[in-house]
């Protein structure tokens, strides 16, 4: 990431909320220590599942074939602060045990179909988290911003926790972009490509171009 | 002790290092130059050049085990997986904040020439007056007729791409051809010209990526926009790529790495200095090598934190600290400030390749003739236009594969702009060394009193209005301006500490870059700096390196040092 990137990013991640772009840019994180639990082998086998859903095979490949699971717990562990990591791992809990009250059994044992009607119920519900989370901390920015104009002194961010929906949502979705697969197959991937044009058509249904990183 | 003796020493191998040792080894001298960290070698060390986002464990992310060992790296971008190892290791380069400064920096052959911005532009007269103008510090004792020509030789040498667009404040140069605005940027920069009757403009920025072959440097840019990894190709201007195989092919140069210098040999009774003293990184050897000159291209403050360790028996605080001045007028770009919003309509347009390079917005307030602001000089910004990609958040659209398929396309316009103001030089914005905490080569650690005032914190109400009336004369939509907040450092443009001047009293360094106490040491980083300006300073240093360079030589060989 350069500066330019980073400038427009941060402008773009005001008012949402970005778990992803907060691990690439944040430099005011808690500074709590991870200490990180271990995924099971059917943890990762359940998130693969969890990814597939929001991210299924298509005609191009699925979140699973890109193995986002598995990645998924390498971020959660080196990257997440410790209350992260925590609202992760209860998560999935909280995720199986919707399952049940929904379709009467676990997430792994239900169909695809079924899956994706939980999901589309959590989402909505995250979403409307996120958007409560995003009212506060815009909030106590303001807050924030008055504080600042008499002295310097850090005025302490009181904020809501992250929904473990949003962690899993985002962190499929850039898992999945960034995987071989899904930038091979899911974007139109051009490493070298030797020249920029500035201005060229484009028919709606066109991947996107995606460059090595 | 043959074999230590050369005609010139330069310090530094960065952006100034590398042109200081271009020009000196062209000329004739024997050159020695000293770089304190590892050595990188062009194409072969760069280990991330080539390397797709699924091969890093955190695909380009920080770690918390990252957060935690690199303590100042963190508070802005440079801290992420992709180029780690070209950052100096917070922990080996401990220095102390008085005030908060953030302090990145980049040891190793090359120097921050490697991960730099690129982003080249000349100076002008508004600038070089400036100070004499507003009765601020001191006047400059260059004018933009003395640096021009130096500007043409670093231009058409480093390979700068750019458009000439006639404005007096924004000098233009010997340019190769310009980048592509994509189809927002042109519409945006004909509406902002329109808007503001050509008062404001948006150009493509002038950048030292190569939009065509030059001589040397067999290829151009490749458009992939991940210079700061090392470029395979060599498309952008680096120490490796460009002045370090100049100097090398004279024959002329040695370099060693792992040298740290601890200080220059001053010989009092001739007022000169005879070489520098050097501890070796990795073995705390000390050393010592002669030569007829020196060249101080450390970068800013490490440059001065050698005058200030010099001759201490005859200044207690340092070489060119008579002037009062030493370590004094610290300045650097503040920024993390601009707006955003999005662009209705041209959704069957799109752009191919990745540019390094976006759009920029020269400065446009306090110009001669216009209405005075409550703050003095201005700003720039830097931005661009584009379409969202898979990281957007797309409401509409749950989970599943309209999710997929949506994300795996170009997603709205965004357009955003983000400013650079210039920070004024004040006396107490200082560094100094520390009398009791050393590093682990027992050096003393520079310590940063250093905080943006008054002026700074005005400015910066315009450059977020600013930016927003100008995105929405533009006709781009949910225009939100915003204010990251910034720490002095975090700009990477650290500059002053030894600035120029016309009079010893007031100046460490007269109008060639020579230490004003001791002819034959001449600084060319950004310590120089008399005022920021607003515009990225690199270009600068390059054209005044090569200036004193030529200069030096010129004397040497009159026998005037």
């Amino acid at each position: 990431m350069n500066r330019r990137e980073l400038l427009k990013m941060i402008a773009a991640a005001t008012g949402g909320a970005m778990i992803g772009g907060e691990l690439l840019l944040s430099g005011c994180k808690s500074e709590t220590k991870s200490a990180p639990v271990a995924f099971t082998a059917e943890n990762i086998a359940f998130l693969d599942e969890v990814a597939e859903t929001i991210l299924p095979q298509t005609n191009t490949a699925g979140a699973k074939a890109a193995g986002v699971g598995r990645f998924m717990t390498v971020m959660v562990n080196d990257c997440y602060t410790k209350d992260d990591q925590e609202i992760f791992h209860k998560g999935l809990t909280t995720l199986d045990d919707a399952c049940n009250k929904m379709h009467g059994h676990g997430f792994m044992k239900a169909t695809p179909e079924q899956r994706k009607a939980l999901l589309v119920s959590v989402d909505k519900e995250t979403n409307d988290y996120i958007k409560k989370k995003a009212d506060l901390e815009n909030q106590q920015k303001e807050k924030q911003k008055q504080g600042q104009e008499k002295s310097t002194d850090d005025f302490k961010k009181q904020t809501m926790p992250n929904h473990y929906f949003q962690q899993l949502k985002q962190l499929a979705i850039f898992g999945y972009f960034t995987s071989e697969k899904g930038r091979t197959e899911g974007l139109r991937y051009t490493p070298v490509p030797g020249k920029f044009q500035g201005v060229i058509d484009y028919k709606k249904g066109e991947k996107a171009f995606a460059g090595l990183t | 002790m043959a074999n230590n003796t050369y005609d010139a020493i330069v310090v530094g191998s960065g952006i100034s290092g590398g042109w200081a040792a271009k020009e000196l080894t062209e000329k004739g001298l024997k050159v020695l130059m000293l770089e304190r960290g590892h050595h990188i070698e062009h194409i072969k060390d760069y280990a991330d050049s080539n390397k797709p986002a699924w091969e890093y464990p955190h695909r380009g992310g920080r770690t918390q085990k990252m957060i935690d060992d690199y303590p100042v790296l963190k508070r802005d971008y440079p801290l992420n997986e992709r180029n780690l190892s070209f950052w100096a290791v917070d922990k080996d380069s401990p220095y102390v904040e008085k005030k908060p400064f953030g302090w990145f920096r980049g040891y190793h052959t090359g120097g921050r020439s490697l991960m730099w911005g690129r982003q080249s532009y000349r100076l002008s007269d508004l600038d070089f007056e400036a100070n004499a103008k507003d009765g601020i510090a001191i006047d400059w004792p260059i004018r933009y007729k003395d640096i021009a020509p130096w500007y043409d030789h670093a231009e058409t040498f480093a390979g700068i791409s750019g458009s000439k667009e006639g404005l007096p404040q924004l000098p233009d140069g010997k340019f190769l051809p310009p980048m592509d605005m994509n189809i927002v940027e042109q519409t945006v920069a004909a509406r902002i010209k329109d808007h503001y009757k050509n008062k404001r403009t948006m150009i493509i920025g002038r950048t030292a990526n190569l939009t065509q072959t030059i001589p040397g440097r067999p290829s151009p840019c490749q458009y992939r926009n991940i210079c700061s990894n090392g470029c395979p190709f060599g498309g952008y201007f680096s120490t490796q790529s460009s002045t370090l195989p100049a100097a090398n092919a004279t024959g002329n140069l040695t370099l060693r790495t792992f040298s740290i210098v601890t200080d220059i040999i001053y010989d009092k009774d001739t007022k000169k200095a005879k070489g520098v003293r050097v501890v070796d990184a990795r073995t705390n050897e000390a050393l010592e090598f002669n030569s007829k000159i020196v060249f101080l291209c450390a970068s800013t403050f490490p440059s001065t934190a050698i005058l200030m360790r010099t001759a201490t028996d005859i200044w207690p605080d340092g070489l060119g600290s008579s002037s009062g001045e030493l370590g004094h007028n610290v300045m650097d770009h503040h920024l993390k400030l601009g707006a955003v919003g999005d662009m209705e309509g041209f959704e069957d347009k799109y752009y191919s390749g990745f540019r390094p390079n976006g759009i920029y917005i020269p400065r446009f307030r306090n110009l001669p003739g216009d209405e005075k602001r409550n703050y003095l000089r201005g700003f720039g910004y830097q931005g661009s236009a584009s379409r969202e990609s898979w990281s957007r958040q797309v409401a509409e659209l749950s989970i599943g594969a309209d999710l997929k398929e949506a994300l795996g396309q170009p997603g709205k316009w965004t357009m955003g702009i983000g400013g650079f103001g210039e920070m004024l030089p004040y006396h107490d914005n200082m560094i100094s060394l520390s009398k009791d905490k050393k590093d682990k080569w027992n050096m003393p650690q520079i310590v940063f009193d250093v905080e943006f005032k008054e002026n700074e914190k005005n400015m910066r109400k315009d450059i977020v209005a600013d930016a927003v009336e100008m995105l929405e004369a533009a006709g781009v939509k949910n225009v939100k301006g915003h204010d990251e907040g910034c720490e002095p450092g975090w700009g990477i443009h650290e500059m002053g500490t030894a600035r120029m001047g016309r009079d010893p009293k007031t100046s460490v360094l007269n109008s060639n870059n020579q230490v004003w106490d001791c002819k034959n040491v001449f600084v060319t980083d950004g310590s120089f700096m008399t005022s920021a300006s607003c515009v990225n300073p690199s270009l600068t240093y390059m054209a005044m390196t090569a200036r004193a360079a030529d200069f030096a030589v010129k004397e040497l060989k009159k026998g005037n040092i």
